[in-house]
């Protein structure tokens, strides 16, 4: 039998064809993609790649399907968008347990009755949970509820051999064994696939405001964002925008909580924020978006981490280095996490060509050593594959030989995602 | 322990400690019995082992000297901080060396701005804290025994304490790591800023029990103090209506920074060693603290004072200062040390279940106790379902002590049959190694196994902790048809 003919007899011939250009991972065609309708499905159709030999990617809504480098090989894309259940919802345990397909829009739809959340807020559209575990993807309320590792308290993965294995539970308080979960978190799919999570809930607060303030200088965004942060206020989000470095910036602080909780915190922020603040009830236009992709966004995307005092003189090294390349800038700051999303484009035209491949690689190379005092990292999210040549999207990682044995290990044959991930895992 | 005369003969430890000796301090290495006896135990001091050879270390190099040294004679090792675990995880092994750390204990840094403090492993959790409040920072993971029990400990163990429920556990709280491997590697995991690029290695090593190597400086988080705190005490019948109490809050939407539940028992053990004069005749106390913006708490307090009393508190009191608060959490801060006063002896057990089955699992144990004549106390973090049933014996009765043990086990094995855990903040270590498999099914072992393998594939690092079974690294999984346990079980819908 082939390996079509297996795929078949796993999942069904409606769900099993050869793959097209649409289908594409960075560039790479895979030969089958296969839609599995469960975790018995998903082992058995690694059961089949085992056998063959196939590499194996995957993907959620393909909305972060770009990240990474682009895999060394791909023969069989496991398709998870039917796996879309919401398994099981303890309210009063404040507990989800969802498949990897499911939306996190649809998942905010579900969970709204008993006013609870998954607090993860990525913008990527149509963002499914397994891709914001794969992708460590995460949004403005990361400064009150954390990423992903702070919320995923339960994990199934199947492994390269077709080994089922679960870790955690369901249960937020469980230090019985490793927590195998965390590795998951951001491995781009090169440990095996996620089949199924659990996380823990926040209830959703009953009223929110959001104080915006205007910011003329790198030095004035990181010394409110200092104030805000050193203040007893416990802001939800505390993000920046800078569109252009030409104009200013906003910064704009999310209170919640009760009604009057919600409005006093807003008045200390305006307070703290000085003269110009602003009081409203929705968040900006455009909130937490990323600087770049889209129809008219930059073609080229940045994730810029580091120490969160650092804001200022993160900015200012994007600015240097990038005007030295004659690029065109957009930020978006997760300013009291350290983390800024960065769109860059030529600078004649903002528009979605991006900058010669060579003056892209030279601003993430040369602004890599100018946060590295701040224990600063650039990835590369979003980059055409002439750029991907030229530069590491991941750049140096210091532990980078231990991970490499921990990949030989859960994949000793590297079929799982191979070459996507850091130091060619 | 028995010796593998194929791995080491009888000069290995002698040679070893020779070595040791002349590229250390010479006040760094022990090999007197009676000196290293010492160290036989952790705080789960039924379980001794007396180490062939204790390095006291201090600096990050002596570590590493000592690991690559073990490493070479094929010497397996142990970490120990202040050696107040709770399930033997820094049991020594007898043919091998025990590393503590406890002298290395500077705060290496303080850096305010970016609310991080870098500190060597063996400094104590409340050092750090006490180090940064004049600040008005402070560090979150609060374990009963932060008074004494170590970073490098709290790392290991992912420590939580009473305020976890709200502001998370140690994990959450770290963000980097040095990290000595077992081969005698230097890795830096993680450092101030968060979203390193790579596997979240240190998310993995937080929490692995000294299986995966030492930890030599811990990068944590530092923490705002909050605005506002208010702490109430509300006395029920019994922990039925306490725990209904404590439902209603949680689907208010409120998040408590702590809630503490104790029962009859626990309540007359505090009394007679701490005289916190909780409500007299209480079948359960419950403690509730908020904390956070003034305006928020002031609002929020006033509801769960009011869903205590709708659900039967017959007594609430209010702290209105720091003392009384401190009062408050007296008797159940001192609660395992107080048992003391009413048994001879007990066994603290730590599980967790979903906190929705509160009331059905304390009946179970309460029939467990009652068909076993074992008594049992009960003091828990009711918030997030964190039991920990004191179970008293007395040691001098023939019988008694492995009565106690089989009603230990048996509440775990009532917390796995409602989806719980067998440990929420003390960790496997020595002595839950069996219930691991009735937790976890082989193919999940396995997998953290292929972990452990990663970094240390000679298996010498706190060897047999954690795992039910040594395995050797060459041996890779058997391959499994068919369906996980699991689900052939029925479990899976459980689940
Ligand atoms: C009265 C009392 C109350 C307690 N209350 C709580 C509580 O509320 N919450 C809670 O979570 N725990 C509690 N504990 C348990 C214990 O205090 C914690 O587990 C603590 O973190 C252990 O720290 P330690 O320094 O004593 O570690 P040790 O007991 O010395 O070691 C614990 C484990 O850590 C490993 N280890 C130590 N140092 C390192 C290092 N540098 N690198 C790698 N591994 C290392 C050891 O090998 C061992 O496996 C309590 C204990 C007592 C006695």
């Amino acid at each position: 039998m082939d390996a079509l003919a297996s795929l078949h007899k796993v999942c069904g011939e409606e769900h099993v064809r050869p793959g097209a250009a649409a289908d594409a991972v960075d560039g790479v065609v895979p030969a089958y993609v296969a839609a599995p309708a469960s975790t018995d499905e998903i082992r058995e159709l690694v059961l089949v790649a085992r056998d063959a030999g196939l590499r194996v990617g995957v993907r959620g809504a393909s909305s972060k399907l770009g990240w990474g480098m682009p895999p060394a090989g791909l023969d069989l894309l496991l398709e998870l968008s039917r796996q879309d259940r919401v398994l099981e919802h303890a309210a009063g345990d404040l507990v989800v347990r969802v498949e990897p397909g499911v939306r996190l829009v649809a998942l905010r739809e579900q969970l709204a009755p008993a006013r609870q959340q998954l607090a993860l807020d990525p913008p990527e559209p149509g963002a499914t949970v397994g891709g914001v575990i794969g992708a460590n993807a995460s949004g403005p309320s990361r400064l009150l509820y954390g990423t992903a590792r702070d919320l995923l308290i339960g994990i199934t993965v199947v492994l390269a051999d077709g080994t089922v294995a679960r870790a955690g539970g369901k249960v937020v308080k469980n230090v019985a064994g490793y927590d195998i979960g965390k590795l998951y978190i951001g491995a781009v799919g090169t440990l095996g696939l996620v089949t199924e999570a659990i996380f823990r809930l926040h209830p959703v607060p009953a009223a929110r405001r959001v104080v915006t303030v205007e910011v003329a200088t790198a030095a004035d965004a990181g010394r409110l964002t200092q104030l805000v942060t050193d203040s007893q206020l416990v802001p939800t989000a505390l993000e920046l925008d800078w569109p252009d470095p030409a104009g200013p910036g906003r910064l704009t602080v999310v209170v919640e909580g009760i009604e009057p909780g919600a409005t006093a915190q807003a008045e200390s922020a305006a307070g703290l924020l000085g003269g110009g603040a602003e009081i409203t009830d929705t968040v900006p236009a455009g909130w937490g978006q990323r600087p770049y992709g889209g129809e008219t966004g930059p073609a080229i995307g940045l994730k810029v981490s580091a120490e969160p005092a650092a804001l200022r003189p993160v900015l200012d090294a994007l600015w240097r280095v990038a005007d030295l390349h004659h690029l065109a800038t957009a930020v978006r700051s997760s300013a009291g996490s350290g983390v800024s999303y960065v769109g860059l484009g030529a600078a004649a035209d903002a528009g979605r060509a991006g900058g010669p491949a060579v003056e892209i690689a030279a601003t993430v190379i040369e602004l890599r050593a100018a946060v590295a005092p701040y224990d600063g990292s650039v990835v590369v999210l979003q980059a055409p594959p002439e750029v991907k040549r030229l530069v590491d999207v991941w750049g140096p990682v210091p532990a980078v030989e231990l991970m490499r044995r921990i990949k030989d290990r859960f994949d000793p044959e590297h079929r799982m995602s191979p070459g996507r991930f850091v130091g060619g895992i | 322990m028995d010796r593998d005369a194929t791995i080491l003969d009888v000069m290995t430890l002698p040679v070893l400690a020779a070595r040791l000796r002349a590229a250390l301090p010479a006040r760094a290495v022990l090999t007197d019995h009676a000196q290293c006896r010492t160290y036989e135990c952790d705080g789960l001091a039924h379980f001794t082992v007396t180490p062939a050879i204790v390095v006291l270390v201090e600096t990050p190099e002596q570590v590493q000297t000592t690991v690559r040294l073990c490493a070479q004679s094929g010497v397996p090792f142990v970490a120990r901080g202040s050696g107040t675990g709770l399930s033997g995880g820094a049991l020594p092994v007898a043919d091998g060396v025990l590393i503590v750390t406890s002298r290395m204990n500077s705060i290496l840094e303080v850096d305010i701005p970016n609310h991080r403090a870098v500190v060597e492993p063996g400094v104590i959790n409340l050092w750090v804290t006490r180090e940064v409040a004049p600040q008005g920072y402070y560090f979150a993971p609060d374990p009963s025994s932060q008074l004494v029990c170590s970073i490098g400990g709290n790392v290991a163990e992912n420590s939580g304490g009473a305020h976890c429920l709200k502001y998370g556990f140690t994990t959450n709280h770290v963000t980097g790591a040095k990290v000595v491997l077992p081969d005698g590697e230097l890795v830096t995991l993680g450092g101030k800023a968060t979203d390193h690029p790579g596997y979240d290695v240190l998310g993995a090593f937080v929490g692995s029990e000294g299986t995966l190597g030492i930890a030599t400086e811990v990068t944590v988080r530092l923490m705002r103090r909050p605005e506002a705190v208010q702490t109430l005490l509300a006395g029920f019948a019994g922990t039925d209506e306490a725990g209904a109490a404590v439902s209603e809050i949680i689907a208010a939407g409120i998040v408590p920074a702590a809630v503490e539940m104790m029962d009859a028992l626990a309540i007359e053990a505090a009394e007679a060693a701490v005289h916190c004069g909780y409500p007299a005749g209480a079948g359960a106390v419950l403690i509730v603290e908020l904390d956070g913006p003034a305006a928020e708490v002031a609002h929020s307090f006033a509801d769960v004072e009011r869903m205590c009393s709708a659900n039967g508190a017959f007594e609430i009191r209010i702290a209105a200062d720091e003392d009384e608060r401190t009062l408050f959490w007296k008797g159940r801060k001192s609660a395992f040390a107080a048992v003391g006063r009413i048994s001879p002896d007990y066994l603290v057990q730590d599980g967790v279940i979903p906190r929705t089955a509160l009331s059905e699992v304390l009946s179970r144990i309460a029939a467990l106790s009652g068909e076993t004549g074992v008594r049992v106390a009960n003091v828990f973090h009711a918030g997030d379902g964190n039991l920990h049933p004191l179970v008293l014996f007395d040691g001098s009765v023939p019988d008694q002590d492995v009565r106690a043990e089989a009603v230990a086990g048996a509440i775990l094995d009532i917390c796995i049959e409602y989806g719980g855990s067998i440990t929420g903040e003390h960790g496997v270590g020595h002595e839950k190694r069996k219930f691991m498999g009735r937790m976890y099914a082989e193919p999940d072992l396995d997998t953290m196994q292929l972990l452990r393998c990663a970094f240390d594939p000679d298996g010498r690092c706190n060897p047999g902790k954690v795992f039910p079974t040594p395995r050797l690294c060459g041996e890779l999984p058997a391959r499994r048809k068919g369906v996980h346990p699991w689900q052939e079980a029925g479990l899976a819908e459980v689940f």
